[in-house]
């Protein structure tokens, strides 16, 4: 009951304080738009459910990976994030609580463009659960990675930098507006070793019904590569911050 | 009873060796003070101690719990004041005194109570509903520890609380350890200011370059360490001619002419007065007040680190 109450107060203070800014919001809604827009008109015979996925896909992405990234480094630099280092809650529950907040970020993120998208197609055939579980665990890896970059960064806008160095290859590499089988060859081993290329994946499926892997593959593919990153953090928080 | 001992704890930054295999105690109820210089290794110590840092070597126990395997237990019964103030900015008094105490799972209602409670034990009633960003350098200190001891901590570690804030906050800051001291609270303090720590602490640990050099309580440290004895003459009429004179005439002691009226008689033994006194009078200066200069624990410091003063406490005076 009481790491509930923690955990929760943790989720609330960074939902108010972080993701509910003006800037943040507007980040999460503009920046999937104009995405979407630009898509549609560079191929304007293209159906929007076509892109439907990829847009999710990189919204989630970018609205998680610099989130967690920069609040974290905000906090540390303001020695704000010791103050949570001192609570008598675990580590883990700690960064819970953190990613929880971003990955609820992403979420919102995520359907923007599904809303967008419902104005001019017909949405009735997607696998919403799929797509739900697919968008979360997207969330889920993508900030970790981002915390990753976090903890290894002083500055705020080294992970600010750091995160694009990661995420924009990440966009062409996952299969989110090139199909996989388009790449080059020698770029195909680090598009498998990315959690995006199976979230995107497993988007793909539950919308355009079509993908390389079965949906439960890849989910669990997504869900391992969680559990990595999320220990991986861990460490590193234990390995850096607590010197 | 010893509710902190810390046994052999050292702290290494690659190969540069911070705290020196430090031991010590704090007894129940007990203001025990670090009392060193910049760099002297306190801030290393203390965060050993509330787990933001891993000692590489020593033990350190904390009402029996052992503080480096059980970080989180002891985190539960101590309260920390940090020396970089540790709130949130953006937002306000009241909200940062809530949120802290609910990571300790205090409920909204209780929270909400105290929170309040401490506001106005701290003179922060109105400003509470002002972010944080906006208090001055005394009303985020002030914060800062309120925000330390909302859980109600067996244990509150202070690093250096009064830095860089004026004196009336630092006077009200240091009352305000007293009525927690008062209260039961066991405290451990850090401080570079002698006279602080002359007057909060029980007890008090000299650290210099990451070793303890001398620890006791305030009355042990001024009594134990050889002084010399300081009588410090008023005279009426010019001691200034005088001075080659008067050296030549007592050379067992120090003598120092601090300005035309005064005279400082520094010696190992006590001074026997009478004999300069008859002195000056035949010279026809008369004697009309001689007062007994009595250590104080800067001497003693200095005594004992054979460091210059000014390098531990700034020079800055600390008025009560
Ligand atoms: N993370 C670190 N990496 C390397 N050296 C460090 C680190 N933290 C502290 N030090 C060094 O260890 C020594 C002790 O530092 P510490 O901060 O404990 O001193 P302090 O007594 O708290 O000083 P101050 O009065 O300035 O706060 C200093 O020489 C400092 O430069
Ligand atoms: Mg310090």
């Amino acid at each position: 009951m009481e790491t509930a109450i923690a955990f929760w107060n943790i989720l609330k203070k960074d939902i108010k304080n972080y993701y509910l800014k003006p800037p943040n919001i507007s980040w999460g809604i503009i920046f999937p738009l104009s995405w979407t827009l630009m898509q549609l008109i560079r191929s304007p015979n293209m159906e929007i459910i076509e892109l439907l996925p990829g847009l999710m896909a990189m919204s989630v992405l970018f609205g998680t990976t610099s989130m967690l990234a920069v609040t974290i480094t905000f906090e540390k630099r303001s020695h704000s994030f010791d103050r949570l280092l001192l609570a008598p809650i675990s580590l883990g529950i700690l960064v819970f609580a953190k990613l929880s907040g971003a990955v609820i970020f992403g979420l919102v993120n995520a359907f923007v463009p599904v809303v967008f998208a419902a104005f001019f197609t017909d949405l009735s055939g997607i696998n919403w659960p799929i797509v739900i579980i697919a968008v979360i665990l997207i969330a889920i890896t993508s900030a970790l990675i981002g915390l990753l970059i976090a903890v290894s960064v002083k500055e705020v806008f080294e992970a600010q930098t750091l995160s694009n160095f990661f995420r924009f290859p990440m966009l062409f590499l996952c299969g989110l507006f090139m199909p996989i089988e388009h790449l080059p060859a020698i770029l195909k081993p680090i598009t498998f070793c990315l959690p995006l290329t199976y979230g995107t994946d497993a988007l793909n499926r539950a919308i355009r019904c079509s993908s390389i892997f079965y949906p439960t593959f890849n989910i669990f593919i997504t869900l391992v590569f969680s559990v990595l990153l999320f220990c991986l953090c861990q460490r590193s928080i234990k390995k850096n911050w607590i010197l | 009873m010893e509710v902190v001992s810390v046994t052999n704890l050292k702290k290494k930054y690659g190969e540069f060796l911070a705290v020196d295999h430090i031991s010590f105690s704090i007894k129940q109820g007990e203001v025990f003070g670090f009392l060193g210089p910049n760099g002297a290794g306190k801030t290393s110590t203390i965060n050993m101690m509330i787990g933001l840092s891993r000692p590489t070597g020593g033990h350190i126990e904390i009402f029996g719990i052992d503080a480096v395997k059980d970080v989180k237990k002891v985190q539960r019964i101590i309260g920390v004041v940090p020396d970089e103030n540790n709130l949130y900015d953006e937002m306000n008094g009241f909200d940062n005194l809530c949120f802290c105490a609910s990571l300790y799972g205090i409920s909204k209602a209780k929270r909400e109570k105290r929170a309040v409670e401490l506001l106005e034990q701290f003179n922060l009633t109105d400003a509470g509903k002002r972010p944080f960003k906006t208090y001055s350098k005394g009303m985020k200190r002030k914060l800062t520890i309120a925000a330390a001891i909302i859980h109600d901590p067996k244990i509150l570690f202070l690093d250096e609380p009064t830095t860089g804030i004026d004196v009336e906050s630092a006077r009200q800051i240091r009352e305000l350890i007293l009525h927690l001291k008062n209260q039961g609270k066991t405290i451990f303090i850090t401080t570079h200011y002698i006279e602080e720590a002359q007057r909060v602490c029980d007890r008090i640990a000299f650290i210099v370059k990451g070793r303890i050099v001398k620890i006791g309580s305030v009355r042990e440290l001024l009594e134990n360490t050889e002084q010399e004895h300081k009588l410090k003459l008023k005279v009426a009429g010019s001691l200034n001619e005088l001075s080659g004179e008067l050296k030549n005439h007592f050379q067992n002691f120090k003598l120092e002419i601090l300005d035309e009226n005064s005279l400082l008689i520094t010696s190992e033994e006590r001074v026997t007065l009478s004999p300069i006194i008859r002195w000056l009078d035949s010279k026809g200066i008369l004697v009309y007040e001689a007062r007994e200069i009595k250590p104080s624990l800067e001497d003693v410091f200095v005594k004992i680190t054979g460091s210059k003063a000014a390098q531990i406490s700034g020079k800055e005076k600390v008025e009560m």
